[in-house]
């Protein structure tokens, strides 16, 4: 049996290009709002009220944007525990997306809470509430992030155990024996850690209970935001891998690719087909009474639906123009059932309303830039991104 | 023959955390609800005696020692329009039905499973003896879990630096705990002038406001709000009016944090689906990585 060991070589080229120029600038207006933010209050840039007290910055950044990073995760799980080695070459890509999505999360995050400075508690571990999922999600996240620059620092000892000499050179040297032997437990503690968390980040709704609509609240949730990141992690692996090869032109190896559109069909069947049960057993037809809530319900699950369609239907040798635009559907409605999950389905009275104010925008926007912005720099500079399989 | 067994191995493992996670779900379905401290102090609030003089949210506000809440009059009155971080009790006038409305006080309902604590990550929103659900600065963070948990929208946060230092505070009725330290009652009983709101052990409160109904069944809703909706709460209702007009939510009889603990403790019971987990994936990584070292020597 031949084996395809994956090259993995930097992209090269100048790196102040103008789209890394614009996203620096967007990160500059989120860096500003912020220290506008630190100074004066979270209720001076945010539209948040007691009534709607979580927004983008936990929502987007946290909630649906952490499902996007799921690339890692899912093909981690899929190529060092299923074995499935076509896939080995989006590997490096899929943990880097998920490492810097991440750390902008835990930033985000950061910036959310009102008390940030207390935030160093949670590693006291006897101040634990136990019965907390937020704490469960906090703890697991905070610890992933490091796990995940573990299992991501390979190849930057690669070239910097090639570097000039000097002591990071020979700390790379160092690290690399250690880092060899210790790989899969990192990678399985990687693995651990998001089932946890990503089941958790939907429980964390559960606490709701009845000012959260019906079509949303639901004991199945931990399952289906397990398999909503997933299917969500996938669809952003294949964007960025047809995105990365369009803007450096790599040569597009479609094989692993169409492996995963295939994987990710059938894991969005299994989410509809746990969506509609659920729906079901608990008496809620989604289209009476028909609502504006209808309408979301009906978007998240045929956006899903057509896109899984689309995905299962490519054979061998799909189209990429095909890949992107149901990688693209599956993240709108994938990430709009997060969406709706933890914010638009959140009832907490008739007489208040929410909608997030434009700085609030710009500041999840910015770092969500900033890590589109690392993810740039790091595959022009390291061996992230595959030439192609001998 | 190896391979065979760690397979063997495998699927044992995967079957064994099934189980227990098979196993817990039906221990968990069974779970108790918390009761009342017997010595729980709460409130008991009697909507029909109640004729709005708001003396209660003045002396609230007095013994909360916020800045006052002037809402729109311009810097002249005390007059908030809705609990807020300046303000931790209200009185409220229900919209108008059928020409008929009342006045309903709202504050913390000192909950007996409350879903704030259940929310809260390092404990600092803690259920102290007897009964009443406190606030700790120092073990908050600030992520307002509680504001989303909380049944009846009671926890309200400081949004901005007007209301304190980069230190943004949880503002909630605390029962005046310090005052009844003190021998004090609660600063709202103290002054109301119809006792439309009394304090008490919350089993006397019950007691009295179940003899008011039956002495005057045509003057109330013959239900206790409070007595078991969200698994009982320590301040107590009476109304005329049916009290999802008043603006108490309909909830059931079960606690709300009672669904997240059931189905968190089916998943997590003991720990062991996890550390399954994390076994089964190291194991199978490390199969592979040595299959992946084998392929590689048999190759020229």
């Amino acid at each position: 049996m031949s084996v395809a060991r994956t090259m993995f070589a930097p992209v090269g080229g100048p790196l102040l290009t103008r789209p890394v120029k614009a996203l620096a600038a967007l990160f500059a207006i989120g860096a500003a709002i912020v220290l506008y933010r630190f100074v004066f209050g979270i209720g001076s840039v945010s539209a948040l009220t007691d009534a709607y007290p979580w927004g983008p910055w936990k929502v987007l950044s946290v909630i649906v944007f952490s499902a996007f990073a799921s690339g890692g995760y899912a093909v981690a799980l899929l190529v060092f525990v299923l074995n499935r080695r076509t896939c080995h070459s989006l590997a490096r890509a899929a943990i880097l997306t998920s490492a810097l999505g991440y750390t902008a999360a835990v930033v985000t995050l950061g910036i959310d809470i009102g008390r940030p400075w207390n935030f160093w508690r949670l590693i006291i571990v006897t101040g634990w509430n136990l019965h907390s999922v937020l704490l469960e999600v906090a703890v697991c996240i905070s610890t992933y992030v490091v796990f995940l620059w573990l299992e991501m620092a390979k190849p930057f000892l690669e070239v910097w155990s090639r570097s000039d000499a000097g002591p990071l050179q020979r700390l790379a040297r160092a690290a690399t024996p250690i880092l060899d032997r210790a790989l899969p437990w990192i990678v399985a503690m990687a693995i651990v850690l998001p089932s946890m968390h990503q089941s958790s980040l939907g429980s964390l709704m559960l606490l709701a209970g009845p000012r959260l609509h019906p079509y949303w609240q639901t004991p199945m949730v931990p399952l289906l935001f397990l398999l909503s990141c997933w299917l969500l992690g996938y669809a952003f692996v294949m964007m960025t891998a047809l995105l990365s090869s369009l803007a450096w032109g790599r040569r597009l190896e479609i094989a692993p690719l169409a492996v995963l559109g295939r994987i990710t069909a059938w894991i969005i069947f299994a989410f509809l087909a746990v969506r509609a049960g659920d729906l079901a057993a608990r008496g809620q037809i989604v289209v009476v009474p028909f609502t504006g809530y209808s309408v979301l319900c009906l978007t998240e699950c045929g956006l899903l639906l057509w896109a899984g369609l689309m995905m299962q239907r490519t054979d061998r040798a799909p189209r990429p123009r095909q890949l992107f635009i149901s990688a693209c559907a599956v993240l709108v409605g994938g990430g709009l059932y997060r969406l709706d999950t933890s914010l638009i389905g959140f009832m907490p009275g008739a007489e208040y309303h929410y909608f997030p104010s434009a700085p609030e925008l710009l500041v999840t926007l910015g770092f969500t830039s900033l890590a589109v912005l690392g993810y740039i720099v790091i595959v022009k500079r390291f061996p992230i991104l595959a030439l192609e399989s001998r | 023959m190896v391979r065979i067994t760690r397979r063997t191995a495998f699927k044992t493992a995967f079957l064994g955390a099934a189980a227990a996670v098979g196993a817990t779900s039906a221990a968990a379905s069974s779970t108790e609800r918390p009761e009342a401290p017997p010595d729980a102090l709460g409130l008991l609030y009697d909507a029909t005696l109640c004729i709005g003089c708001k003396a209660c949210v003045v002396a609230c506000q007095d013994a909360g020692r916020l800045k006052p809440d002037t809402g729109a009059s311009n810097g002249r009155y005390l007059a908030p329009d809705d609990l807020n971080a300046r303000t931790r009790n209200i009185i409220k006038l229900s919209p108008v039905v059928d020409g008929e409305s009342s006045y309903v006080k709202r504050q913390c309902m000192h909950c007996i499973d409350p879903a704030c604590v259940g929310a809260c990550m390092l404990g600092a929103l803690k259920k102290r003896e007897p009964g009443i659900v406190t606030w700790e600065g120092n073990k908050c963070v600030g992520c307002r879990y509680c504001q989303i948990a909380c049944p009846f929208n009671i926890p309200k946060f400081e949004w901005t630096t007007d209301d304190s230092f980069y230190n943004p505070r949880i503002v909630k009725c605390e029962l005046c705990h310090e005052r009844i330290a003190g021998g004090l009652e609660p600063a709202c009983t103290t002054v109301c002038p119809r006792k439309a709101v009394i304090f008490g052990s919350r089993e006397a409160l019950l007691k009295d406001a179940k003899a008011r109904i039956a002495a005057h069944p045509d003057r109330y809703i013959h239900t206790v709000y409070g007595e078991h909706e969200g698994g009982g709460t320590q301040v107590l209702y009476l109304s005329h009016l049916p009290f999802d007009r008043i603006g108490l939510p309909a909830l059931g009889d079960a606690p709300v944090p009672e669904l997240v603990r059931k189905v968190q403790g089916t998943i997590y019971k003991g720990f062991v689906a996890p550390v399954a987990l994390y076994g089964v994936l190291a194991a199978a990584i490390i199969r592979n990585r040595a299959k992946e070292a084998a392929d590689e020597q048999e190759q020229p």
